[in-house]
């Protein structure tokens, strides 16, 4: 399906590695949200609106069961066709979105179930309609806040991990990516344009960024890589959610036995830490 | 308590809303909803009792709390006598015990057989005792929710309930217990303003009208709500309900919500595929 060629090593060390995996991130046959919702959970019921103001088709969030397993799911839907895409915003999450995820995780919370984020946005709205609503503020208001949910919480970046957008839901015990997503601060475009007022260096903003997951495994900024079929997660949705089910359940039964209290002080020791220069350590 | 066998049965029903001629029979095999354009009737306690939960079960509570008239207002304790001899209910709500596809919980229904399903003192004190009572029992909780609102003949008595519900509601999620809230045909007034818009999850039926201020009430403001308003579909768009249902797919998602509050896995759930896939509704991005 794929005409993207894909280095045989996990590694991205080139500029055109780096770039290659944005490229597949946003490969427009990419399993989104949706298509692994579809093959790894049961029983799925999704919840709507954030109780302010409307409910924004950008952030799918339900309760739902892996293998048996009771667990609150949130994550960035972009939409395939046209039609789709509008009514998903391009997966890019307005205020509504953000605080409809943090009102189902309270759910969950509140009856001491774990929770599931899927992150796959390139970044969240910015439009004079977020402006209006608080787009700052709940994203903000949503990674303080999930701190302090005394359930587990695990986080897969399946696609692309844009930024505010995607740490608006991505504060967990163990952070994951598939093999080619990407997580980064901005997009490379916006990158190069930013910094060299040219955004066809976008390759060069890509490496320089060390947005791969391999990048982020070294950083310290994920736990681990969830590797995928074939040249990509888009050849074989069935396996790639096969993939995702497996880490995620591996997670949440490391996870399980964790005491609230303890779980919630590593959380924020996992993110305090991040960056530190070793000379500190 | 009023049963299904006592309510007048006609061998024909009209639908209100598209004027069809419907067989009774066969209208109560659709769960009430009309066949033609989808109406849903509005359900007399003991139906909703019967379509809901599992035959039998419902033990109900509190169904003796005497008559109050804390204003000592105007034929209203006539009213409320009438009432009770016409309906054979105690009140406006039942609440009680039960069991949905097996699994134990508390259930509040309301009545708008009985004054309009309006909310002084013992509908107000029901709810309470229910969810006191499931949390000492640690059950979950569902009420159906159906009102005109504010019993006006109890005043402020009957504002006092929106409080005293509210803080019952807030003590079962301090318990970690869960609270469904479905809202139906019609839900107004102080009872959206408390318990009705607390759910963890909220339900409202398909076309169900509700908010705030009832239809009489904004008549005389003189000001003028746009058509549609207030209706259960208006609620979803703006982020007030989190499933928009019609009945016949509602004590399937009441089942497999309840599994999944409980953290148990509810049965006949194959892998993925189809059975799950039903649920999705609208959240679907198959075209």
């Amino acid at each position: 399906m794929s005409k993207i060629h894909i280095p045989p090593s996990s590694e991205a060390s080139s500029e055109q590695d780096a770039q290659q995996q944005v490229e597949l991130a946003r490969h427009p046959q990419r399993p989104y949200t949706l298509d692994y919702l579809d093959r790894m959970v049961t029983d799925f019921v999704e919840l709507h609106g954030d109780r302010r103001y409307g409910d924004d088709g950008a952030i799918v969030a339900g309760l739902g069961f892996i293998q048996g397993y009771p667990v609150a799911i949130i994550g960035h839907q972009k939409g395939r066709s046209a039609s789709q895409r509008r009514r998903r915003n391009f997966g890019m999450a307005r205020a509504e979105g953000y605080r409809k995820a943090m009102r189902v995780m309270r759910i969950a919370a509140k009856v001491g179930h774990p929770i599931l984020t899927l992150i796959d946005t390139p970044g969240a709205d910015c439009l004079e309609q977020s402006e209006s609503r608080g787009i700052s503020e709940a994203i903000a208001a949503n990674q303080r806040d999930m701190f302090t949910l005394p359930v587990p919480i695990v986080v897969v970046v399946i696609g692309e991990g844009g930024s505010g957008g995607a740490i608006g839901i991505g504060v967990g015990d163990r952070i994951m990516m598939l093999e080619h997503s990407y997580y980064s601060v901005i997009a490379p475009e916006s990158c190069a344009a930013i910094l060299w007022r040219d955004s066809s260096r976008n390759e060069e903003a890509a490496s320089a960024l060390k947005l791969t997951a391999p990048d982020a495994l070294n950083l310290g900024v994920i736990d681990s890589i969830i590797s995928e079929p074939g040249e990509g997660a888009h050849t074989d949705y069935g396996q790639a959610a096969n993939l995702v089910k497996e880490a995620v359940l591996g997670a949440l039964t490391e996870l399980g036995d964790i005491p609230p209290a303890e779980l919630m002080a590593a959380r924020y020791e996992k993110f305090r830490k991040m960056g530190q220069p070793k000379e500190l350590q | 308590m009023t049963t299904v066998d006592d309510i007048p049965s006609n061998l024909w029903e009209e639908c209100p809303l598209c004027h069809q001629l419907l067989y009774t029979r066969a209208l109560e095999k659709e769960l009430w909803v009309c066949p033609k354009c989808g109406y849903h009737f509005r359900l007399h306690s003991a139906q909703r009792v019967q379509i809901t939960v599992d035959e039998g079960s419902f033990i109900p509570w509190d169904n003796d709390l005497p008559l109050v008239d804390p204003l000592q207002f105007p034929g209203y304790r006539e009213k409320v006598q009438q009432a009770r001899e016409k309906t054979g209910l105690n009140e406006a709500v039942v609440t009680g015990r039960a069991t949905l596809a097996g699994i134990p919980l508390g259930l509040g229904i309301m009545d708008l057989a009985f004054i309009g399903g309006s909310m002084g003192w013992i509908v107000g004190e029901k709810i309470a005792r229910l969810m006191e009572r499931c949390v000492a029992d640690q059950l979950p909780v569902v009420v159906f929710c159906a009102s005109g609102g504010a019993r006006m003949q109890e005043s402020l008595i009957s504002l006092m309930q929106m409080p005293k519900t509210s803080g019952a509601v807030g003590k079962l999620g301090e318990a970690g217990l869960p609270y469904i809230g479905v809202l139906t045909d019609p839900t107004y007034g102080g009872v959206t303003a408390s318990y009705a818009f607390l759910g963890d999850v909220i339900i409202a039926e398909t076309g169900a009208a509700m908010g705030f201020a009832g239809p009489r009430v904004v008549e005389v403001t003189n000001l003028n709500l746009p058509r549609g308003v207030q209706t259960a579909e208006f609620q979803y768009e703006h982020g007030m309900i989190d499933i928009l249902i019609n009945r016949q797919q509602l004590r399937n998602t009441l089942r497999i919500l309840l599994h999944w509050f409980g953290g148990t896995r509810p049965e006949h759930s194959e892998n993925a595929g189809a059975s799950s896939t039903a649920l999705l509704g609208e959240m679907t991005d198959h075209e």
